[in-house]
């Protein structure tokens, strides 16, 4: 990988000193930054994850030990909530890339002709970001509730049954996952395709591919670096987030994710090492997930 | 508008044991050199061989190793690149896309506080011709006006010393020409001393006084084009400047006044004063615009020298001249231009011919020249800059 | 384009003459009838914009709603609410909005100052441990943020820090530390060295070429980083959860109304702070691309 070219890069011996210091000077106050309040948190949060309850303290009152049965316990309390994480979290990613490709495509290969047009179309993708990510979906909540149009006039239809409920479901949580996301999809996989060479595609034609063959032997493997940044950039905050599945949203009892039950075991039962423990567990997996996509995919010069 | 008003005299640059190292790879070698003020000297040399290092050493732009740089006698070796009275036109011009074409040319007196920054700017760029454009972004001026605004930013300052850095490589041929012709100009009409690094011997040798042949690191020879091209000391010289036929044999005898070197049998004159050395094995050449084509043996003659019979394997027609082959047993290929006085080539492929030249058109090298030395040089080059490649592309791709 | 590559085009009946590089659109036979693939795709494209645009104007139409508390129902047109925005539940709504300001402002500042400073010694320097270093850089953007938030909440727990408007500040910050990196960062590669050397060529000390011919260059990518730092930490809600104590943003507002139903006043607040946002993009498209177009005409 390319990180080995790097620990093997010496310094320039030559006008060593001054060079170096400036280097320090622009480096050392963020990555201090970073180290004080992204490293040492992680710590913490490993360190919280074993501990245990105080011997006579109140709730909420823990203390350091080695106790990694927290770490049982969560797995055999919740692992409903972590299958449904990464289950919906890999649906919403499907499925937000099966949106957004033709749109990307559209936007960086077919509207190349026109740049303001192009320029709008990239302020629309961009424009949900605008406005607040929880409005967004509440807005989906009501849109989609019982009594709303939609789903009255779906039932009208019998294309839904009539006691059947739309928020509240898993459905309905992919749902908001995607909807949420397609942003995160879209952008990166357009600037691939906008600088994507279409001589490459002229060049398949040429060479006696059909239109379906050239896209999926030529395109598709020239976007992939859109795609694995793309499918990146959807799948882990989806399968961090708790907004969707909350039940004030768009979830109900039976949707709730790992983000769900950590905040509650966090910030409602005070229940630190329990919460600690599952964060642990959902940054481990999705690291190891993340390590072995990017190196299936082939690109790791992502990184 | 007097021109003199920019120009002080320009001042000597002397380079004493520069050396040069970086990591992994040593530019420079070993370098000393003068170059007296009013001049225009050229440095040539293939990609890689340290011409560009010596310009940013000299520009400030780069430390060396060891070694001094003094310009006009005062010691400027510890001092940065604005304290030095130096101006660069970069390769790629390096003007500032967010200034205006004025706003770049003034920026070095600002920089000084000299008075009338804006006065002095504007007849600079009346000196190249493009005042009418000075609100102009660089982005909006074609290559050859880029060019002009790059050198009036740096002769605006009044420089003791300027130094082009292949100032002309991005330019087509046709609008290269041209701005040799004004360069070279415009050198004479300020009188600065002018550093021109380039790898295209055909402009160094039409602009400069004086060339030095750089290769690997290390001058290989130094002197006026004509003189350079005349007689070249070394195998590398020979064939980077223009084309040589190189013949490496044993020094059979010798006189006060010529060598004689046994190539293959031959016998191969060359006058003494034109060889560099006179014993052991020896390197000896002659250009092939020197070399005659003949149809028969030619009658012994100790003002020509003769090799053959060989036969021509290859004849290019190039409009002026005509390029012929001529492959000789036990010597190897002699190449040969002859002027298309006539019409058209006077022999044909597979024709048995003989070859021959005047003995003072001759020249011994100060080295022997290994078979096919011309590209070994550069592949070392061209492996330093593919390493080097190699270590950027891995930093891009790391971030 | 190099006159080789263009000649070789116009000879080769690839292109006209100037147009023929990667942007130059597939080669379509001309007078060809309309095929499913012409108007199949613009029309997806136009259905996919519908559909990403349904809850904004949803939003924005019901912040016209007449609602007495929740606001779900349509109970008529009013302007009411965007008049008097700040009155409901004592200004509970502007305060928030206020307080997401402030923070957003706080955390943009120092996240960009800190992350150009990075860009820059990235791209400009070399150094020992640059794998560790782009490390640190990338797993605040591979975490998350539910975990960035538990984390950082253990952490001044374990320290005995209240959380009020620092600790969010804290915590903004440090997630778009590693955005205004990578976008700065971008600029700083483009930017080519001989131009800084130029600067010091033509007299500039290290400042002055830093100010008059660094930064200025680079600008573009900060007021980009900057923007993005703003909106990302404007919109934050999860890591705020963890981190803010009793103090309320803007999102937290919405999250913890959502069960009681939200006043029409926070949609009012989110379409004016929509529509100032688009309108700002749109300026700004629209002015590059009329740059664009004077630079082609004149050049």
């Amino acid at each position: 990988m390319a990180f080995a070219a790097f620990q093997t890069a010496e310094v320039v011996p030559q006008a060593p000193r001054k060079r170096s210091r400036i280097a320090l000077f622009l480096l050392l106050p963020g990555l201090l930054y970073l180290v004080l309040f992204f490293v040492t948190p992680l710590i913490s949060l490993l360190l919280t994850s074993l501990q245990q309850p105080a011997e006579f303290g109140d709730i909420g009152q823990y203390e350091y030990a080695f106790n990694w049965q927290n770490y049982v316990t969560v797995m055999s309390d919740y692992w409903p909530h972590i299958v449904r994480s990464f289950g919906y979290a890999l649906a919403a990613t499907v499925f937000a890339l099966l949106f957004s490709y033709p749109l990307a495509y559209f936007i960086g290969v077919k509207a190349r002709r026109w740049p303001m047009l192009q320029g709008l179309m990239l302020v629309l993708v961009i424009a949900p970001f605008f406005i607040s990510f929880l409005l967004r979906t509440l807005a989906w909540k009501q849109l989609l509730s019982d009594e709303s149009f939609i789903i009255t006039s779906l039932k009208a239809l019998s294309l839904m049954a009539p006691d059947a409920h739309f928020t509240g479901t898993p459905f309905a949580v992919i749902f908001g996952l995607t909807y949420n996301f397609i942003p995160f999809m879209t952008l990166p996989l357009y600037t691939t395709l906008e600088r994507l060479d279409l001589r490459y595609l002229e060049a398949g034609s040429d060479l006696y591919a059909n239109p379906f063959t050239v896209f999926r032997k030529v395109t598709i493997p020239l976007s992939m670096p859109g795609i694995v940044a793309g499918t990146l950039l959807t799948f882990i905050p989806a399968a961090g987030d708790y907004v969707n599945a909350s039940r004030d949203f768009l979830g109900g009892p039976d949707t709730q994710m790992m983000g769900n039950v950590i905040e509650a075991n966090f910030l409602v039962l005070l229940n630190y090492p329990a919460a600690a423990a599952l964060s642990i567990i959902l940054m481990a997996a999705i690291l190891v997930l993340v390590g072995v996509y990017v190196k299936r995919s082939g690109t790791e010069d992502l990184l | 508008m007097s021109v003199r008003e920019f120009a002080e005299r320009g001042a000597d640059l002397e380079l004493v044991g520069i050396q040069k190292r970086f990591p992994g790879f040593t530019a420079i070698e070993e370098l000393d050199l003068t170059i007296p003020a009013g001049s225009f000297f050229a440095l040539l040399g293939p990609s890689g061989c340290g011409k560009t290092t010596t310009l940013r050493l000299v520009a400030g732009l780069e430390e060396p190793t060891s070694g001094r740089i003094l310009i006009g006698g005062r010691d400027v070796t510890g001092t940065k690149a604005h304290e030095r009275p130096v101006n660069t036109v970069f390769q790629s011009y390096a003007l500032f896309p967010h200034m205006s074409v004025l706003e770049n040319v003034a920026f070095g007196l600002k920089r000084r506080r000299i008075g009338d920054a804006l006065g002095r700017a504007h007849e600079a760029l009346r000196l190249v011709e493009l005042d009418h454009l000075a609100q102009r972004r660089p982005a909006q001026l074609s290559g050859g006006q880029q060019q002009r605004v790059a050198l009036a930013r740096a002769i605006v300052n009044r420089p003791a010393l300027l130094l082009l850095d292949e100032p002309l490589g991005a330019l087509d041929l046709k609008l290269r020409r041209q701005m040799q012709l004004e360069l070279k100009t415009i050198q004479e009409e300020v009188g600065l001393t002018f550093l021109h690094v380039t790898h295209d011997q055909e402009e160094a040798m039409t602009m400069a006084d004086t060339v030095a042949v750089m290769n690997k690191g290390a001058i290989e020879q130094m002197g006026a084009p004509a003189e350079l091209y005349e007689l070249p000391r070394t195998s590398f010289v020979a064939n980077f400047l223009g084309q040589s036929n190189l013949f490496t044999g044993d020094v059979a005898g010798s006189t006060d006044a010529a060598i004689s070197v046994d190539i293959a049998g031959a016998r191969v004159t060359v006058p003494a004063a034109r060889a560099q050395r006179h014993t052991g094995r020896v390197t000896v050449g002659v250009r092939p615009e020197k070399v005659t084509l003949l149809r028969e043996a030619p009658a012994a003659s100790s003002d020509h020298n003769v090799l053959g019979p060989g036969r021509v394997i290859d004849v290019s027609f190039s409009g002026v001249s005509t390029q012929y082959i001529v492959a000789i047993p036990g010597v190897g290929t002699v190449t040969v231009f002859a002027q298309n006085t006539g019409s058209g080539p006077v022999v044909g492929e597979g024709v048995e011919v003989w070859v021959s030249w005047p003995v003072e058109h001759g020249f011994g090298l100060d080295d022997v020249a290994e078979p096919a030395a011309r590209f070994a040089a550069d592949a070392d080059t061209t492996s330093i800059a593919a390493q080097r490649r190699e270590e950027l592309v891995a930093e891009l791709e790391e971030d | 384009m190099s006159g080789e590559v263009q000649a070789a085009a116009v000879l080769g009946g690839l292109g006209e003459s100037q147009e023929l590089d990667s942007r130059r659109p597939g080669g379509r036979v001309r007078g060809r009838r309309l095929g499913l693939g012409d108007w199949l795709l613009p029309a997806y494209t136009i259905i996919a914009f519908v559909f990403l645009l349904i809850p904004i104007v949803y939003t924005f139409v019901f912040s016209f709603n007449d609602s007495i508390k929740s606001n779900i129902a349509w109970r008529g047109f009013t302007f009411d609410k965007w008049l008097n925005v700040c009155t409901v539940e004592g200004g509970a709504v502007c305060e928030a909005f206020g307080n997401s300001i402030i923070i957003g402002i706080a955390a943009t500042v120092i996240a960009t100052t800190l992350g150009t400073m990075i860009a820059i010694a990235l791209v400009r320097y070399r150094f020992r441990a640059r794998g560790a270093i782009s490390l640190l850089l990338f797993l605040p953007m591979a975490t998350p943020e539910v975990v960035l938030g538990a984390g950082l909440a253990a952490q001044f727990l374990a320290v005995g820090v209240a959380k009020d408007m620092t600790t969010i500040i804290l915590a903004h910050t440090m997630f778009c530390i590693s955005f205004v990196v990578v976008t700065v960062k971008a600029r700083v590669a483009s930017l080519d060295p001989a131009l800084e050397e130029a600067g010091r060529d033509l007299y500039g000390s290290p400042s002055q070429v830093f100010w008059r011919v660094t930064f200025p260059l680079l600008l573009p990518g900060i007021v980009a980083a900057a923007l993005l730092s703003f909106a990302l930490s404007f919109d934050d809600f999860i890591i705020t959860n963890f981190n803010s104590g009793a103090v309320s943003t803007f999102p937290k507002y919405i999250y913890i109304s959502a069960s009681r139903g939200i006043p029409a006043e926070a949609n009012v607040i989110a379409s004016a702070v929509f529509i100032f946002a688009l309108v700002l993009v749109i300026v700004a498209q629209v002015s590059r691309a009329a740059r664009a177009k004077r630079l082609a005409n004149l050049g």
